[in-house]
């Protein structure tokens, strides 16, 4: 097919057009109304007592909520890319329904199970231990929802891969952990790169499921995204703008992170 | 076999555990209660609205995400890497941002003018943006691992631009364009974030059901919620199904 | 009749194609032969309209086509990758130039079970492309393309991605089908033996230019230049001039004008027998004899033999070549050709 030029920009215009319209044009006007009255301002309404304190929880729950989802993605790949067992097709859908079940919903399930009335929520407060309402809940809500993204990035590295290079090892004396540190985990290394930048990404920026259950105590269960609603809800728009400008910052540096991996995990699979 | 069982026993805890106790409370009261409260007149009119809205986000999606994924393949301009870098903004902005930077340019104080805010159509704006790269990143592959020589031999055998496209092009793209759809859709029926400041939630109007969900847990009626729940849940996991008989689907004349 | 007159094309830098003319006669099976990047691709598809030239002009059957589409061109083309329509079946890739044509069903029916059997697909109309071997895609693809009877027909490398056997079982094929069928044809190809087996005629093309034109004998007999030469069959390099193997006689006594030689190995392929010699002055030398000539020579490592140039083709040998580079093994020349008779 090939296109006549007016045509190709007739395309062009109307793509980048609805691109600008929906993507762009907004996120511009956020930075613009964030910065309208001054960086000065922006910079007191992100560092107070609640703002610093909802900015580190973020980043507490994301360094516990990663770390655990890439071993699991790991291993989780591993078996559907290599293992060969019964329930593996059935295995191999569920592991996509964190993408497809709605946040508060998920949210939902955790105060159905760990939550005062919850199946364990009585037991579990007997022994002292609060989930909802609590930082604890807010973790597992976020590895609910970021639980697919390392299998997804990984599992179609490790099919492309193959196993000869491992068979190669075994034959020269490796045993089952030297191989997967010096043969497999270096193979697959962009790819788990790619999937640990967007579980980051949506772990900070998770609303919903954390919304449900975290109970929005300032200055104790409070994430960035629940800043953002309550400051909106409380009619300081100002303070909503600077902390959705600084998540958008880390967005955008996100973005850049997954433009610089994405062409090094591709290499992995071909 | 020892990963398997751990990643196996971590999904079910983490993921299966809650879900079976959404299915399982939501009958706590009897199979009557579950029944009332799913067909309540609220809860039917905001699933009612969620499917429709989520129905056409799919579609507008499909027919612009072909239209940019051709764009950003076949076409030649300047600044044209960074565009295809900023797709995936959607994926990586917090959806309450996402739903905070509409109401500000599409809201009460638009610079622009233009107040759609508490509308049915904002609840479609808000998800045309969160579901935008789903068509986008399903079709651009397909387009580039597209044989042009297929083109050219339809091209040679008397083919217009038109039929080409019609004949050729369209239906090595539609399994592509159907699963981005499909996911796409299934992300907009769950949306939350990026709707709830934006509908201004009025039921009957611009309710969605998780928002709806959101209001019976806050009014502390989780079984009446977890009742709702169920009926999403059924939506996504059709959804699913449909997605995995796409993708076999489309991978039937590969080689 | 297709007629280049003065093409050329750049990309970028690189010139692919630098004042072409050529003349493809009505009906006849034509190759264009030469290595990659020779440009002969690049020539087919600006005579398919796939590709714009620079400059000059493509005239079909009188016409000037220079700037038809080619959907207007009324042309076939055949893809070294069989450029299936993966989604639709056989039947349906085969029907498609006829569909669009909006001719009557039971027309196109009848037409596609015809081509069909022509090509030996008959059982095969309801299946997928994924469904064949790469042999018969590509039989499929003509089909596709003879379907809307076109004035020419183009191939382009047709047969490149095919195995060995599958890839002389088509060639007889198409030239069979090129006998009944008479569609002036322009095959593009990098393999000699393939060229100088099926086609009337052949263009031999090396750095953007034709070298020659004739028929595959005339090529073989008489190359224009070192080349030429070379691409179609083994070279030997005798002394200052370029040779045949098979046409350096071999003589025990000395003769006159005969040049001194020592055999360093002998090599038996059956009916042939490869001799590979070194002269006085250090360069090696191939020489091919028949084993009866073998035979009475009574040939042995370590023999003095005297060496002279018994054929007609000769070339006067490329100034200060390096040592090894005459002899041999030509580009893509390594199935000797068999042994003519005299």
């Amino acid at each position: 097919m090939t296109v006549s030029r007016p045509w190709r920009i007739a395309l062009r215009v109307i793509g980048l057009g609805y691109l600008a319209a929906l993507l762009l044009v907004p996120v511009a006007v956020i930075f613009y109304r964030t910065f309208e009255h001054g960086i000065g301002a922006v910079w007191d309404s992100i560092t107070t007592p609640a703002a610093i304190s909802a900015f580190t929880l973020t980043l507490e729950v994301t360094a516990i909520a990663v770390p655990l989802n890439t071993i699991f993605g790991i291993v989780m790949a591993m078996q559907l890319a290599r293992g060969r067992f019964r329930g593996k097709t059935l295995l191999n859908a569920l592991i996509d329904l964190p993408f497809a079940i709605s946040p508060v919903v998920i949210g939902l399930a955790l105060v159905l199970v760990y939550g005062l009335n919850g199946w364990f929520g009585r037991s579990l407060a007997d022994a002292g231990i609060q989930v909802i309402f609590s930082t604890p809940g807010i973790v597992l809500a976020t590895i609910f929802v970021s639980l697919p993204f390392v299998v997804r990035e990984v599992t179609p590295v490790l099919k492309e891969v193959g196993d000869e290079q491992e068979q190669a090892a075994a034959t020269l004396g490796a045993n089952a952990w030297q191989s997967f540190w010096r043969i497999t985990l270096p193979s697959i290394r962009w790819g788990v790169a790619y999937g640990v930048v967007l579980s980051v990404a949506r772990s900070i920026g998770e609303f919903g499921a954390v919304s449900v259950v975290s109970g929005k105590i300032s200055g104790e269960t409070e994430t960035l995204t629940l800043l953002v609603e309550k400051r909106f809800s409380n009619f300081d728009l100002a303070g909503a703008y600077a902390a959705s400008a600084l998540l958008a910052v880390i967005a955008l540096v996100t973005l850049l992170a997954m433009t610089m991996i994405k062409p090094r995990r591709e290499e992995e699979e071909h | 076999m020892l990963g398997l069982g751990v990643a196996t026993l971590w999904l079910s805890i983490i993921v299966l555990l809650p879900l079976a106790a959404v299915v399982v409370r939501s009958t706590d009261g009897g199979f009557s209660t579950f029944w009332d409260a799913v067909s309540s007149r609220q809860a039917v009119s905001a699933l009612r609205f969620t499917l429709l809205v989520s129905l056409l986000t799919a579609a507008v999606n499909a027919a612009f995400g072909t239209l940019i994924a051709w764009v950003l393949v076949r076409d030649r301009f300047r600044g044209k890497r960074i565009v295809n870098a900023l797709i995936d903004l959607p994926f990586a902005l917090p959806t309450i941002v996402a739903g905070l930077t509409l109401l500000t340019l599409y809201g009460p104080r638009s610079p622009f003018g233009i107040d759609v805010a508490y509308t049915q159509f904002a609840v479609l704006l808000a998800l045309l943006f969160v579901t935008l790269p789903f068509v986008i990143r399903a079709v651009q592959p397909v387009l580039i691992e597209l044989d042009r020589e297929m083109e050219q031999a339809a091209l040679s055998l008397g083919a217009n631009n038109r039929t080409v496209f019609r004949r050729i092009v369209l239906p090595n793209l539609v399994p592509a364009i159907l699963s981005g759809a499909a996911l796409a859709f299934a992300r907009a029926v769950g949306e939350f974030g990026s709707i709830v400041l934006i509908s201004g939630n009025i039921p009957f109007r611009t309710q969605v059901s998780s928002v709806y969900i959101f209001k019976q847990i806050e009014s502390d009626a989780p079984i009446s919620a977890a009742a709702t729940s169920t009926v999403l849940l059924l939506v996504s996991l059709l959804v699913l199904v449909g997605i995995r008989g796409l993708g076999r689907w489309g991978a039937r004349h590969d080689r | 009749m297709i007629a280049v007159e003065g093409v050329s094309k750049q990309f970028g830098d690189y010139t692919a194609l630098d004042n072409v003319s050529i003349e493809v006669p009505d009906g006849s099976l034509t190759a264009l032969l030469g290595p990659s990047g020779s440009g002969k691709s690049t020539l087919l598809r600006i005579i398919g309209g796939l590709e714009s030239a620079d400059s000059g002009r493509v005239v079909i059957n009188g016409q000037d086509a220079t700037n038809v589409q080619p959907q207007k061109r009324e042309i076939g083309f055949v893809f070294q990758h069989y450029a299936a329509f993966k989604h639709m079946t056989v039947r349906d890739n085969v029907a498609f130039g006829l569909t669009i044509r909006k001719q009557p069903k039971q027309q196109v029916a009848d037409r596609v079970d015809e081509l069909l059997s022509v090509v030996g697909l008959a059982g095969y109309a309801k299946r997928y492309p994924s469904q064949l071997s790469g042999g018969q895609r590509q039989r499929m693809a003509l089909a596709r393309a003879l379907a809307v009877e076109p004035r020419v027909l183009l191939l382009d490398e047709p047969f490149g991605a095919l195995d060995a056997k599958v890839r002389a079982e088509l060639r007889e094929w198409l030239r069979r089908l090129h006998d009944e069928v008479h569609v002036t044809t322009l095959l593009v190809t990098h393999d000699q033996e393939e060229a100088m087996s099926i086609s009337d005629h052949i263009a031999v093309m090396d750095n953007a230019r034709i070298e020659q034109f004739g028929d595959p004998r005339e090529l073989y007999d008489a190359p224009s230049n070192a080349f030429v030469m070379g691409f179609l069959g083994p070279v030997s390099r005798l002394g200052d001039r370029l040779v045949r193997p098979h046409d350096i006689a071999l003589a025990a006594e000395v003769e006159e004008g005969a040049l001194e030689a020592m055999v360093s190995r002998v090599i038996h392929l059956g009916f042939e027998v490869r001799v590979e010699l070194m002269l006085t002055s250090g360069e090696a030398v191939t020489a091919q004899v028949t084993r009866t000539e073998a035979d009475e020579l009574e040939l042995n490592q370590g023999d003095i033999v005297w060496l002279r140039s018994a054929g007609a083709t000769v070339l006067p040998a490329p100034a200060e070549p390096p040592a090894s580079a005459a002899p041999a093994d030509p580009p893509a020349a390594d199935a000797a050709l068999p042994p003519r008779a005299a």
